[in-house]
Formats: C-alpha cells, sequence, structure tokens
C-alpha cells in the first residue's frame, strides 16, 4: 500500500467539465463525496467508482480515483466481478432509481445478498433525467410525465424495503444537501464491511424539482425528519419535542408529543440499527403521517462471509506441474 | 422370434472364434432412467484401454426423467471405434442395444441391414408397445428379419443372476437397475473387453453402497459370462478390432466441455493471470461451470454462478477491468443476453474469453441437440460496429488449443474473444493425447504496468492494444466506460471525426489478428482441384472423412477447415479460388457460406442441416459427388 499525503477534496476532483445540469443535486453529493474520502484519507489509486447508465452515473469521470462507467443496470454485477478479481479495493458504485430498481433491480438484489463488499449509492429523484424525465420506478402514482401523461399508474418501489427484503446488511439514507449528514452517513457506509446500501434523495431541478421539499425543506425539516442514532431515543422535532413509541396493538409505530399525556423521553423507543424489524418499520416512514428516518437505518450483527478467501496460486512451474497432474488424473494410458 | 432364455448347462462346444473388423459403430438406447449414458461411457473407457480410436455421440432428451417408455424420454449414446483414424460417431450402426420398444422405434432406421440388434424382450409389453406407437409386438414380426436379432428377457436374466448372490439386501426394484450393466457386459464380451476397468469403476461409485455395487458387478460379469457360455444364434458372430496406430506418447479420454475447461486455465497460466468464470446455468454449457467449480482453490480459478446471463459476461467484464482473466460461458439464447455487455468489452477493449456451446434454436430450441447456427451471431451479433475474435473448435482435443488460443489473443490484443463449441463437442469424447503444460511458451500478460506518458486508449504500434491498467496500479488512475471517447485519452467525446477514427481502430486491430495466426492449410487433399469442401467446427469429422472417401475412389477435392472465423485467415481467399467448386456443409441454415460468398465473392455454395443431429458421412459424400461430376 502506497503511503498517500494528505489530500483536500478537490485533489479528487478530475480535469473534466461536470456536466450536469445547474442546480442539480448531484453536485452537492459530488461535493460531500470528495469530503468523505479526504477525511478518511482515501488512496485514489486503490479507490474505484463504478456506475451504470444515467445522469448519477456519470459520477466515475469526476472523480480522481480509477472509474468505470458501464451500461444500463448492471453496475452492481461488474463490480462484484471486480471486487472478485481484487479484494482490496474500496468500490463506490454509483446509480440512479431507474437503474438500481428497474433494469438493474436483479443485479441489485444479488449484490444484496451476495453481500459483497462494497458502498452502493442509489441517487432517488424519482424521475427519468437522462432520458428526459420518464416516470421511474420510484415515482408516485399520478406522476404525469411525458410516458404517463395522464399520471403514472403503478405503485412505487421503495428503496429501504427491497434492500432490506433483499438481505442487505447495512441500510442508511440521506438527502443530496444534507451535507454533514451526509458525509457522515456515506463514511459509516464505508467503514461496514459488507455491501453497504445508502439511499440519497436527490432533486432533478428539470424534471422533479422539489419533489423531496415536502421533508427537505428547512421549515419543515424539523417535524419532518427523524435523525437516527443507534442506543438513543427516537426523538425528532423542531424543538425535539417529539417522539416515536411502539403501539403493541397495531403493530406499528406512532409519533408522540412528549410531555402530553405523561408520555416522557424514556417511554420512547430506542434506536437499535441491529433491528431489521424496527429498520422495516423506521424505513417506512414517508415524512407525512410519521417522519422520514434519514441515518443508518440498519446495520447487521457481524456476518460470516461465505466465499472463502483463496489461497494464493501458484506461479510459473508450479503451476505448470499442477496443471500437468490434473490433467493425468484418472484413467491414462500409454500408446508405444 | 424365440427368445432365448439363458441355459446354464449350455457350454459352448468351440472356443469363441473373433472375426477381425476395422471399426465398429454401437449405440445403446434406453429410457433416460435406464443408465444408457453410464453404460456407453464405460463402453467408451473400456474400448479406449484397448488402444482404439474412438468418437462418442451422447444423445439424450431435455427433460431429465421423461415418462417411462416414451419416444420422447429415449436416450442414446453412440461410438465408433476402431484401429483406423476414427472421425465421426458414425453413419450407421453396427450394433444397437435397444432396452424398449420405444428406443427401437427411434433408432431402428439407424442399424445398417444385417446388423446385430439386441433387444430386453422384458420391456416389450403391451403398455410399451403402445406408448411406443407399435400395434403388435415387432419381435414377432417379420419386420426385423433383415437384422439379426438377439431378443433376450435381461430382467429375467439378471433377476437370476442377482438372486444367486448370497447375502445382498436389495429390492427388485434395484436389480432391474442393473439390467443396463448386464447389456453392457454382453457388449463388453461381443469385443473382447476388458470388464476390470467397469467392474473398479462400479466400486468406486457406489464404495458407500457395498450391496448395489454387487448386484451391479454381478450382473456385468453375469452379460458377459452370457455371451461367453451360451451358444448364441448361428449369425451373431464376437469381434475382435484391434489397437489403432496413433502417435506414441500418452492418452485420455477427453470430452469438449474439460477441453475447454483445461485450456482455459492452461491460457490463464500462460498469461499469468488468475481467471474467474462467470456462468450461469444453461444446457449444454454447465459443465464447463461444474469442472471449473471443481477447480477452484489451487489453480488461481474462481466461479461466479450469476444471477443471470447478464450477471454473468458483466461480471466477467468487471473481473477483466480488475486484472484477472474474466471468461463466461453459455449457448446461444444466453449468448444473446450478454450481448450488450460484450459490446461494452469491445468498447472498453478489455479481454474476456465468451465460450458458446451451440444448441438447436431459435429460442429456446432444442436445448440438448447440437447445431453450429450461432456463427452470424459470433460474427455479427451485436448493435453497431462491434467487431471481436471467433474461434471455432472442430473436437473435444482440439477444444483444449482453441481454448488457449482464446486466451493468448484476447489478452495479447485487449479484445472480446468467442469460442465456439457445439452440443455434440461439448459431451462427446475422444482420445487425446495429454500435452504438457510445462513445455508451453507462457505469453504473460501484464496488468500493472504504466507505460511512459501513460493515456487510457494509447495503443501499440503493432497489437493496437490499449495497455491494460487495473485499478490499484499506481500511477495509472484513469477512467474507462461506454460513452464514445477520444482517441488516445480516453475521455468523452462525441465528436464526428472522432467516431471514425475509433470506429476504424477497433475495425482494424481485430483485422491486423489475421497476421497473428496461422494461414489457412488444407486439412485433406491439394491446393486444388474440382471441389473444396470448407467446414467449419463440429463438422470436422465427417467431412474429413467423406473426403478421405472420395479421393481413394480417384476424385480431384480437397477438405479446408476453418479454426478462425473472425478475422478470416489472410490466404483463404487466394486459397479457395484455385477451386472449380466450394461447397459449405455446416449444421445451420447457410451461415459460413454466406460469410465467404461476402468476403470473397465466390459461388460458394451451401449444404445445410439442421436435425439436431450431426452430420452422416455418406450425406456429404452424395452432395459432393453432384460437384465432381456424378449423380448419387
Amino acid at each position: 500500500m502506497n503511503v498517500v499525503p494528505e489530500l483536500k477534496p478537490d485533489d479528487y476532483a478530475t480535469d473534466q467539465e461536470v456536466r450536469w445540469c445547474p442546480g442539480c443535486g448531484d453536485y452537492a453529493i459530488l461535493k460531500a463525496m470528495r469530503k468523505v474520502l479526504s477525511d478518511v484519507g482515501a488512496d485514489p489509486e486503490q479507490t474505484v467508482f463504478i456506475s451504470g447508465i444515467g445522469c448519477a452515473a456519470r459520477f466515475p469521470y469526476y472523480m480522481e480515483t480509477y472509474g468505470f462507467h458501464t451500461i444500463h443496470g448492471r453496475a452492481a454485477a461488474i463490480a462484484t466481478g471486480t471486487k472478485l478479481a481484487n479484494p482490496d479495493l474500496d468500490i463506490w458504485l454509483v446509480s440512479g432509481d431507474g437503474d438500481s430498481l428497474s433494469i438493474g433491480g436483479n443485479h441489485l438484489m444479488h449484490l444484496l445478498r451476495r453481500d459483497i463488499d462494497l458502498t452502493y449509492l442509489l441517487f432517488n429523484n424519482e424521475i427519468y433525467g437522462l432520458t428526459k424525465g420518464q416516470a421511474s420506478p420510484t415515482s408516485r402514482p399520478g406522476t404525469v410525465t411525458p410516458s404517463s401523461p395522464s399520471g403514472s399508474y403503478d405503485r412505487p418501489a421503495h428503496a429501504v424495503a427491497f434492500a432490506l427484503g433483499s438481505g442487505a446488511g447495512f441500510i442508511a439514507r440521506s438527502y443530496d444537501v444534507a451535507q454533514p449528514h451526509l458525509v457522515a452517513t456515506m463514511k459509516r457506509a464505508r467503514e461496514h464491511r459488507g455491501t453497504s446500501f445508502v439511499e440519497i434523495l436527490q432533486n432533478c431541478i428539470v424534471y422533479n424539482a422539489d419533489i423531496f421539499a415536502d421533508v427537505t425543506d428547512k421549515k419543515v425539516a424539523g417535524d419532518a425528519q427523524i435523525h437516527l442514532e443507534h442506543g438513543a431515543p427516537l426523538v425528532f422535532g423542531k424543538d425535539g419535542d417529539k417522539g416515536l413509541i411502539f403501539d403493541v396493538k397495531t403493530l406499528s409505530l406512532k409519533a408522540v408529543a412528549l410531555g402530553e399525556g405523561g408520555v416522557a423521553e424514556k417511554d420512547l423507543l430506542v434506536h437499535d440499527e441491529t433491528n431489521a424489524v424496527l429498520a422495516g418499520l423506521l424505513g417506512a416512514m414517508d415524512g407525512h403521517a410519521l417522519p422520514m428516518a434519514l441515518g443508518v437505518i440498519y446495520c447487521a450483527p457481524e456476518r460470516p462471509a461465505h466465499r472463502p478467501a483463496h489461497p494464493d496460486r501458484p506461479r510459473g512451474d508450479a503451476m505448470a506441474a499442477l496443471l500437468d497432474a490434473h490433467l493425468r488424473k484418472g484413467h491414462t494410458w500409454h500408446v508405444a | 422370434m424365440n427368445i432365448q432364455i439363458q441355459d446354464p448347462a449350455a457350454e459352448r462346444k468351440t472356443p469363441v472364434e473373433r472375426q477381425s473388423i476395422e471399426a465398429a459403430v454401437v449405440r445403446f438406447a434406453g429410457d433416460s432412467g435406464d443408465g444408457m449414458q453410464l453404460t456407453g461411457s464405460q463402453f467408451t473407457l473400456a474400448t479406449a484401454v484397448a488402444g482404439n480410436d474412438l468418437v462418442t455421440f451422447p444423445d439424450f432428451p431435455a427433460e431429465i426423467r421423461a415418462p417411462v417408455g416414451t419416444t420422447f424420454g429415449v436416450s442414446t449414446f453412440q461410438i465408433n471405434f476402431g484401429s483406423r483414424e476414427i472421425r465421426t460417431a458414425g453413419d450407421r450402426l453396427d450394433v444397437l442395444v435397444a432396452m424398449n420398444p420405444a428406443a427401437l422405434i427411434t433408432n431402428l432406421e439407424d442399424l445398417r441391414p444385417d446388423g446385430l440388434l439386441i433387444v430386453d424382450a422384458s420391456a416389450f409389453q403391451d403398455r410399451n408397445l403402445k406408448k411406443a406407437g407399435y400395434e403388435t409386438n415387432p419381435l414377432e414380426e417379420d419386420d426385423l428379419d433383415r437384422y439379426r436379432v438377439l431378443a433376450l428377457d435381461i430382467s429375467k436374466l439378471t433377476q437370476a443372476t442377482v438372486k444367486a448372490v448370497d447375502g445382498v439386501q436389495v429390492t427388485n426394484k434395484e436389480i432391474l437397475r442393473t439390467k443396463n450393466m448386464w447389456a453392457l457386459g454382453l457388449v463388453l464380451w461381443l469385443f473382447g473387453r476388458d470388464v476390470a476397468p467397469t467392474r473398479q469403476w462400479l466400486g468406486v461409485k457406489f464404495a458407500k453402497l457395498e450391496d448395489i455395487a454387487t448386484i451391479n458387478i454381478a450382473a456385468l460379469e453375469a452379460g458377459f459370462a452370457f455371451g461367453e457360455t451360451t451358444e448364441l444364434a448361428h449369425n451373431v458372430h464376437a469381434y475382435e478390432v484391434p489397437p489403432a496406430k496413433l502417435d506414441a506418447g500418452e492418452y485420455r479420454n477427453v470430452t469438449g466441455a474439460e477441453g475447454i475447461c483445461w485450456g482455459l486455465a492452461t491460457g490463464a497460466h500462460l498469461a499469468d493471470l488468475p481467471m474467474i468464470y462467470c456462468s450461469y446455468p444453461i444446457t449444454p454449457a454447465s459443465n464447463m461451470l461444474h469442472i471449473l467449480a471443481g477447480m477452484t482453490g489451487g489453480f488461481g480459478i474462481e466461479t461466479f454462478q450469476a444471477e443471470d446471463e447478464i450477471a454473468a459476461v458483466t461480471a466477467a467484464i468487471g473481473a477483466s477491468y480488475g486484472g484477472a482473466l474474466g471468461v463466461t460461458g453459455s449457448s446461444g439464447p444466453g449468448i444473446a443476453l450478454k450481448t450488450e455487455g460484450i459490446g461494452l468489452a469491445v468498447a472498453t477493449e478489455l479481454p474476456i474469453v465468451i465460450v458458446n456451446a451451440q444448441r438447436g434454436g431459435p429460442s429456446t430450441g432444442l436445448p440438448t441437440k447440437t447445431e453450429q447456427s450461432d456463427l452470424y451471431q459470433a460474427v455479427f451479433g451485436r448493435n453497431a460496429d462491434c467487431p471481436l475474435v471467433v474461434l471455432a473448435a472442430r473436437s473435444p482435443g482440439d477444444c483444449f488449443t482453441m481454448a488457449v488460443e482464446a486466451v493468448r489473443l484476447a489478452t495479447k490484443y485487449m479484445t472480446p474473444v468467442m469460442l465456439l463449441s457445439d452440443g455434440y463437442i461439448a459431451n462427446s469424447s475422444e482420445p487425446w493425447s495429454i500435452p504438457e503444460v510445462a513445455g508451453m511458451t507462457p505469453f504473460t500478460a501484464q496488468t500493472n504496468v504504466v507505460p511512459d506518458n501513460f493515456a487510457p486508449y494509447m495503443r501499440d504500434a503493432d497489437t493496437l492494444a490499449r495497455p491494460w491498467v487495473a485499478p490499484g496500479t499506481p500511477g495509472g488512475i484513469h477512467r474507462i466506460g461506454g460513452i464514445e471517447r477520444s482517441e488516445t485519452t480516453g475521455n468523452v467525446s462525441y465528436d464526428p471525426a472522432n467516431h471514425q477514427t475509433m470506429t476504424d481502430l477497433r475495425a482494424r486491430k481485430i483485422a491486423n489478428i489475421a497476421h497473428d495466426v496461422p494461414e489457412q492449410d488444407v486439412t485433406r487433399g491439394d491446393g486444388a482441384g474440382d471441389l473444396a469442401i470448407v467446414g467449419w467446427g463440429s463438422t470436422y469429422g465427417p467431412i474429413g472423412r467423406a473426403v478421405t472417401n472420395l479421393r481413394d475412389e480417384g476424385h480431384k477435392l480437397a477438405h479446408i477447415h476453418i479454426n478462425n472465423i473472425w478475422p478470416l485467415p489472410r490466404n483463404l481467399g487466394a486459397l479457395l479460388a484455385n477451386y472449380a467448386a466450394v461447397l459449405v456443409p455446416e449444421m445451420n441454415n447457410g451461415q459460413l457460406v454466406t460469410l465467404l460468398r461476402a468476403e470473397y465473392m465466390i459461388d460458394a455454395r451451401s449444404l445445410p442441416k439442421v436435425s439436431g443431429k450431426p452430420f452422416n458421412v455418406s450425406e456429404i459424400e452424395d452432395a459432393a459427388r453432384e460437384f465432381l461430376g456424378e449423380t448419387s
């Protein structure tokens, strides 16, 4: 391993002109990403960004690391092959909602169940941007687009529920302009061994502007968001005056006001990121009836790796001898 | 027709006189649950031990256990063996073993007149006859008179044998399951083969089921003894097939799937690369995944069973990007799914090997039957101008050679290479002179060397290959992708002139490979004449035999077998111009012939066959005679 000189966020930028629309949420994510790598002292030569197709997928061109901009939906499979070839690499996979949950849904599912050690960033803007604004698998019902002029009919796929159902070992959520939160979340994801899945709510300024404003707008954020912290009570609200309890009768979470009806902080649920059932309940909250959960929703307890690490391969004469012996295994005979 | 029943007292009066013959074709046919593939492969082993040259043809239904007694559930194993060079599995059968009426009705037409038909008469009951479509029992009719028929109650003979074995605890069902070994014993006797290798194999296979091993061995030996001791019909002879004159060396039997896997492993070793084989189960390519999965660990080989065909090829691309040799294997429908991924490998100039064990199509087609109808797909089957290298193996042993060559070309030229085999080559076997890996010349690939003034798409002046700099290499940071890229720098570029340049470069790089592969030779015959029969892949055997036969008759024709499908050998056009006519027999509707016509503007003619079965020698001979001024 090289000794990595201290690098500033800008040192992780390439000389390529960034070609996203002005005001696109991707800029904020790119900025956070460069800060993450700078903060953790990532070796650019050991770092790889792999992407599929879509606006988000241009990401590798803007990172001064190794990078592979591949084809639609297949980044997860390509990254799997790369990780098998070189387990030492720090691989980041950047993908949009169409890339991840539509054309690449199968690969994402299998990446998560295999728990390949890489970090998966799903930029969710609930729309197809690069193909000019069609409904995506995460678009809300009724979304009017060129491909759904009467409003989209289909129920949206839910990234966190999908990841949980696929056996993901690490699931987190943040959003583009939540800089310190996003940076901290991506660092946690990088630390986790196995596939770390991060849904990043990202604003598409052209085709789906402000779709998350009801959660991310500063005016509503306090009541519409809950920031998760492992071992801490599930408190939220502009003034920290609300919390979540578990309603045993309906098997669901319920928001309560602290101090009302004698509810105290000790009565609130405590976040346990190793609890998959709780993760399911938290992940489903959409910021309306209940606040949207941000941060680490689930982090599985240590799981055994099933794919054995292979011993170093013999080289040269030793390998030739091994192959020669293998070709002669079983029944052979000599012709004089 | 009298069914012969074993009479233990019937000692043979005279010692067995064996008729010496040059070659014989035997087919075992029965229900897919009758163990015909095992029977055939054991007969193959005994034949190889006896020193014959041989070619086999296993043919089985796609269903794992089709309903008992049905025609679509018939599984067969054919072997052609002899003291001369054997090139095909044989046109006409000398011996047919039919374990039930369905096996008889579906295979009888291939038995030559006066050929020996061995049937298990106990299976010729009303129900089985009806299922096979017989209205009456053929064993009781005159229709079989033109064959020599040995109708034996193999059930009863097997039961009698096993009952005589002391102390085994087996069910009647288990006893009847040894019928195939009884039949094998008889056929081994017929050709004077040793039962010892099969006895040994049974001991190992059923090591944990001692009683099952015992009754199988008893049945095998009883079948052999039956031939030895029983006065068979006067027209049933015993044969001797003397050893073939093979080149000196150490031999083994090899299937095409083994040949490819061992060739890939050897190629990766010669390139000094770890290999990652990424595949999704599909007939008839799954065997390669099984073989290589069995080699993981010690050989620098890893296997990855992907979630689908697309993931298999893209994981292979990811592996090559990561500095390993990425390989994927499939059959036609799976290759179709991989198409976009292969385009990415062409665009990013990453070396992968794609093995296509072709089968009958289109769509699901004939999963277990052979065809060579993916030549268009291999050469042309991608969006845009997307050239890659296409190689074709001619036989199981040749699979090894071509797989090594595929790795060499992929890594030297930074290109995907598609290696075509087919269901016939993948499953059939032949004796193979085992090569010495230790003596082979390495073609080491560098994945972590950064050239001076590095740019991702700078090129070697000779090969036009770009440098292979895997992530993790100090000083080599760069980005690649599927978007058209600027010549040399690799930065995204939509510049019109640049796209022309890059398209031309991609084409030229592949075309130049023609200078690094052998010139086309004349496989058999002279460099000019009345007719060239041009073949590729598994038609090598039947074309070779047909050309030899016709040349023996004095005809001026040649056999030209092409290994390099794309780019074509650099002298091929000039060579073909030396013949008055060109005939291209193919197990497709005419694909190589189209390529040759397009490339060389010659009047090459097609001899297509898409029945799911290999060519018969006679079919090629008959077609050739028309060009040689004869009518068949």
